[in-house]
Parts: C-alpha cells; sequence; structure tokens
C-alpha cells in the first residue's frame, strides 16, 4: 500500500514532483506554439506556390 | 528525419516514467532516516546524473562540430546544453525543495551535487548570452562549441572539487541510508533514472525536429519566395540557433 | 614556437611598462578591496580562513580586471589578423598571453601581499612565505590559463566586459577552493601550521587539466 502521509513531509514531496511535471508541460507548451507558427507558414508558402503556378 | 520513431520513444518515455512513479509511491519503502521526504531523491537524482550527461553530450557534440565544421552538430549540441540547463532548474528547485523539507532551510551548503550544480547552472547560464552577442553566424556557432568543450570538460573537474572541499569538513546530509541502497530503492531508482534518460533524449529529438523542420521551411521559402517577395521578418523570439539557422543550407 | 611566444610576452610587458594601465589599476583595485573588506566585515584583523577567503576573493576580482584588458590591443589594433596571417602556431598566442598575465599577476601579488599584511592580515605572513609563494605560483597558472580563455572567448563578443567575468569566475571556483584550503593553515593566529598536501596537488592537476583543454580549442578561437 501507498504510504501517503499527508502531513507536512507530502506537500514537500508532492511540490518537488509538481516541479517536475510544470517544467515538462510548459516544454510542451513551448513546443506547441512552434509547431502552430510552422503550420501557419507552410499554408502561407503553400498559398504562395499556388500564386505563382496561378501567375507567370 | 528526426521525428522518426519520435512516437514510439514518447510511448516508451511515458511508460517507464509512469512505472518509476508507481514504484516510488507503492514499491519502495520509506527511508529509515528521513521517512516520506526522500521520495524526492528518485527524481532529484535522476534529473542531476541526465542532466550532468547532457552537458558533457552537448560538448562531445561541440567537438564534432568543430572538426567537422557541420551545423548540424552545432545545433545538436545547443539543444542539448540547453535542455540540460532546465533539467538544472528542475535539480536546484527540488533540491531546494529537499533541503527545506529535511533540514528547514531552502538551501544548505553541504550537500555537494547541489552546491557543484549551482556553479555549473551559473556557468552554462552565459551560454546564450554569449550565442546572442556574437553575430556572424559560423562565429557564433564556433565559440559557442569552444565554450561547450571547456564547459563539458569542467563539469567532472568541478563535481570532484566541491565534492573534497566539503568531505573533510561535513558529511553528506541528503544522501540516501548510509550511501547504500537497499535493493528495492535501488531497483525504483534505477527505472526513475531510465526514464529521465528516455525523457531527455525523447525533447531533445523533439526539438531537434522542431528546429529541423523551421530550417527546412526557411529554406522552402527562400526559394519559392525568390526576389519577388522579401523575406518576411517573421518576429518570433527565435533562439539563437534559430537565427543561425536562417542562413540557407549551402549543402 | 617559442620565439614567437617570447616576443609577444615581451612586446605585452614593454607596452605595459610604459603605459602602466593595467597592474597599477589591478594593484589599487586590489588594495581598495581589502578596505572595504574592513569596513564590509567590520573587523580589524582577520587570521585563518577568514584571512584566506578575503585575500584570494581578493585576488581573484582584482584578477578580472587584467582579463579584460588582455586581448583588448590585438581587437582594436589588428593583432590577430596580423598573428593569422604570420607562419606560425596559433597556440603561441596562447602561451604568450596566459604568460603575460600571469607576469601581471606576480606583480599585483607583490604589492597585495604586503599591503594585505599591513591592512588586515593578524599574524605575520614572513614565517609562511616560501609555501605562500608556491601556492601563489601555482594558483597564477591556473588563473592565467583561465583568464585567457575567457578573455579570448569573450573579446568578440559586444558585451565583452561583462561576459568574460562570468565565464572565468564559474571556472575559477576549484582553484579557489583549492588555493583558500591551502592558504588557511599558513595564515593561522597562532602560527603557520602545515599545508595538508592534497590542495596544492589538486591545483596542481586543475592547472595541467586546463591547460590541456585551453591548448586543444584555442585554435579554432582565432579563425577568420
Amino acid at each position: 500500500m501507498p504510504a501517503l502521509p499527508l502531513d507536512e513531509a507530502g506537500k514537500y514531496v508532492a511540490g518537488a514532483y509538481v516541479v517536475f511535471v510544470g517544467l515538462i508541460l510548459v516544454y510542451v507548451a513551448i513546443m506547441a506554439s512552434k509547431l502552430s507558427r510552422i503550420e501557419r507558414e507552410l499554408e502561407e508558402l503553400n498559398e504562395l506556390a499556388d500564386r505563382r503556378e496561378r501567375g507567370t | 528525419m528526426y521525428g522518426k520513431g519520435l512516437r514510439a520513444l514518447s510511448l516508451a518515455t511515458t511508460v517507464v516514467l509512469t512505472a518509476a512513479f508507481a514504484l516510488v509511491f507503492f514499491y519502495a519503502p520509506n527511508d529509515a532516516d528521513q521517512g516520506f521526504v526522500q521520495k524526492i531523491f528518485y527524481i532529484h537524482v535522476p534529473m542531476a546524473i541526465v542532466a550532468l550527461c547532457g552537458f558533457i553530450a552537448g560538448g562531445v557534440m561541440a567537438i564534432a562540430h568543430l572538426r567537422t565544421r557541420a551545423q548540424k552538430w552545432d545545433m545538436r549540441s545547443y539543444v542539448a546544453i540547453h535542455l540540460s540547463l532546465i533539467l538544472g532548474v528542475g535539480v536546484l528547485l527540488t533540491g531546494a525543495i529537499w533541503a527545506k523539507a529535511s533540514w528547514g532551510h531552502w538551501w544548505v551548503w553541504n550537500e555537494p551535487t547541489l552546491v557543484s550544480f549551482l556553479i555549473i547552472f551559473l556557468l552554462y547560464a552565459c551560454y546564450q548570452p554569449l550565442r546572442f552577442s556574437i553575430e556572424d553566424p559560423e562565429r557564433q556557432a564556433r565559440y559557442a562549441s569552444v565554450f561547450a568543450v571547456v564547459a563539458g570538460a569542467f563539469v567532472p573537474l568541478n563535481f570532484l572539487a566541491v565534492r573534497l572541499a566539503q568531505a573533510y569538513t561535513h558529511p553528506r546530509v541528503l544522501g540516501t541510508t548510509g550511501g547504500n541502497l537497499p535493493g528495492d530503492m535501488r531497483f525504483t531508482f534505477l527505472v526513475a533514472l531510465a526514464g529521465m534518460v528516455l525523457l531527455f533524449v525523447t525533447l531533445w529529438k523533439y526539438e531537434m525536429a522542431s528546429k529541423h523542420a523551421t530550417m527546412q521551411l526557411r529554406a522552402l521559402r527562400r526559394k519559392l519566395a525568390g526576389e519577388e517577395e522579401p523575406v518576411r521578418a517573421t518576429g518570433r523570439t527565435a533562439a539563437p540557433a534559430a537565427t543561425l539557422h536562417a542562413r540557407p543550407d549551402t549543402h | 614556437m617559442r620565439r614567437t611566444a617570447a616576443a609577444v610576452v615581451r612586446k605585452d610587458l614593454l607596452l605595459e611598462l610604459r603605459t602602466k594601465e593595467t597592474v597599477p589599476a589591478m594593484a589599487l583595485f586590489a588594495v581598495t578591496t581589502f578596505v572595504v573588506f574592513h569596513f564590509g566585515l567590520n573587523r580589524g584583523s582577520v587570521a585563518g580562513d577568514l584571512a584566506a577567503g578575503v585575500f584570494w576573493v581578493t585576488l581573484l576580482f582584482a584578477a578580472m580586471l587584467g582579463i579584460n584588458r588582455l586581448f583588448v590591443a590585438e581587437r582594436e589594433q589588428g593583432g590577430f589578423d596580423a598573428f593569422l596571417l604570420a607562419p606560425t602556431d596559433r597556440t603561441a598566442l596562447l602561451a604568450a598571453k596566459a604568460a603575460a598575465l600571469f607576469v601581471f599577476l606576480s606583480v599585483l601579488e607583490l604589492i597585495a601581499v604586503p599591503a594585505f599584511a599591513l591592512l588586515l592580515l593578524d599574524p605575520s605572513p614572513w614565517p609562511a612565505l616560501p609555501g605562500l609563494i608556491g601556492l601563489l605560483a601555482l594558483a597564477n597558472v591556473g588563473i592565467a590559463v583561465i583568464g585567457t580563455l575567457a578573455s579570448a572567448l569573450a573579446i568578440q563578443t559586444r558585451a565583452r566586459d561583462l561576459i568574460a567575468p562570468l565565464l572565468a569566475l564559474p571556472l575559477l571556483i576549484p582553484v579557489v577552493i583549492a588555493a583558500a584550503k591551502a592558504t588557511t593553515p599558513l595564515l593561522l593566529a597562532g602560527g603557520p601550521g602545515d599545508v595538508a598536501a592534497r590542495w596544492p596537488l589538486i591545483l596542481g592537476l586543475y592547472d595541467v587539466v586546463f591547460a590541456l583543454t585551453a591548448y586543444a580549442v584555442f585554435d579554432f578561437l582565432l579563425e577568420d
């Protein structure tokens, strides 16, 4: 059975693990914004290519 | 090419890390001296080990960059160091929490791992400012690599020096019971370490894939836009390496 | 290569003798810092590990001044290009600059140690002098090598005066650790004790490792 004394100690351990998970999630969020930018740029480039086809 | 195998890697990381956390809370016994607080050890120390190896790996990749002058090694080195720095923040934070829980102070000087980490963190915190303040991309990459090599060589030396300085005044306090881990604790620790290594490699690949994709996009934009449209400033807060790779790949 | 290095060292020393820019500033900085320490610590005299600490910290920060100035002439007057065009081993520049910095530090210590003895040190340093000189020499090698490396890295950046100390100080912490631990028994109030052999050994080992590392990477800093 898990030993979960939710007294003083529990808060600190939870805090440490929250820091760890928090760092990962922040990283994921940053990657997500990079991904959406890449998506946007690809869209623009696609339009550019289309325009080129249609134009000259 | 960095994205290949990324899904499998992420899956493996999730499985191993979840298993590790389960082990920590359901399997590993409470430490005799420190009680429940000792559970922090299972993320603090693996993060520290992986961060240190990451710094050294960044140094090794920098050596590869200096030898081959291939830009990809510089990017790999940058990402490794960048990730290790983030992990380093985690090490310092979890270490402080551990110190507070064990000793009542948010910082202790007699834990050599933590002190060495602070010194290394202060050193590597100069890495990005150094890159930012050199404008010529080729020189920036070269100087960053020299820094990464010197700093990577410094990491083990610093650890030794700090440990020696402490050994004769204070005994280790935040270590484990008597230094030798009992079997079930050791197993949990190894699983946690494996999970952390997988996490590092996964995040590294993840970031490399993202940077690589951005590079290809820039090159594609240049090819399509040519002289018709000026390359618009993307207005992003680019990491130093991203600005560097704004130049087209000449091969 | 030795001749090139010797020539560059001679040039730097002559330059310093004529302009007297760097070393007097470093010495003045050290003496002023001792005064600041007196007020900061609110003590008339220090001994033992406190004395060792005050002394080495002051020395380190005075060295930062020298490190900041080390490659300025090369940078501003095209010395780097001249060196690249000359048919010599680039490592000669590393050796020369480190040697020059070593000399500057030694002159600095010639002034700083008596000043320290006068202003702040409780026991007399004279009986401990041979040990002290040996330790100073060892530490100077480390500071010179690391200082030259940090200075060369920083000189091409925009924020060179800021980056060089930030790079050099963490790298110099092991030097401070070993030097302070080694010096402490020499400055004890009751008279100098024995220096534990391990600290000079560690200092020497650190010097060697860093000298080798610097030798390996320095060439890459001088291209273009």
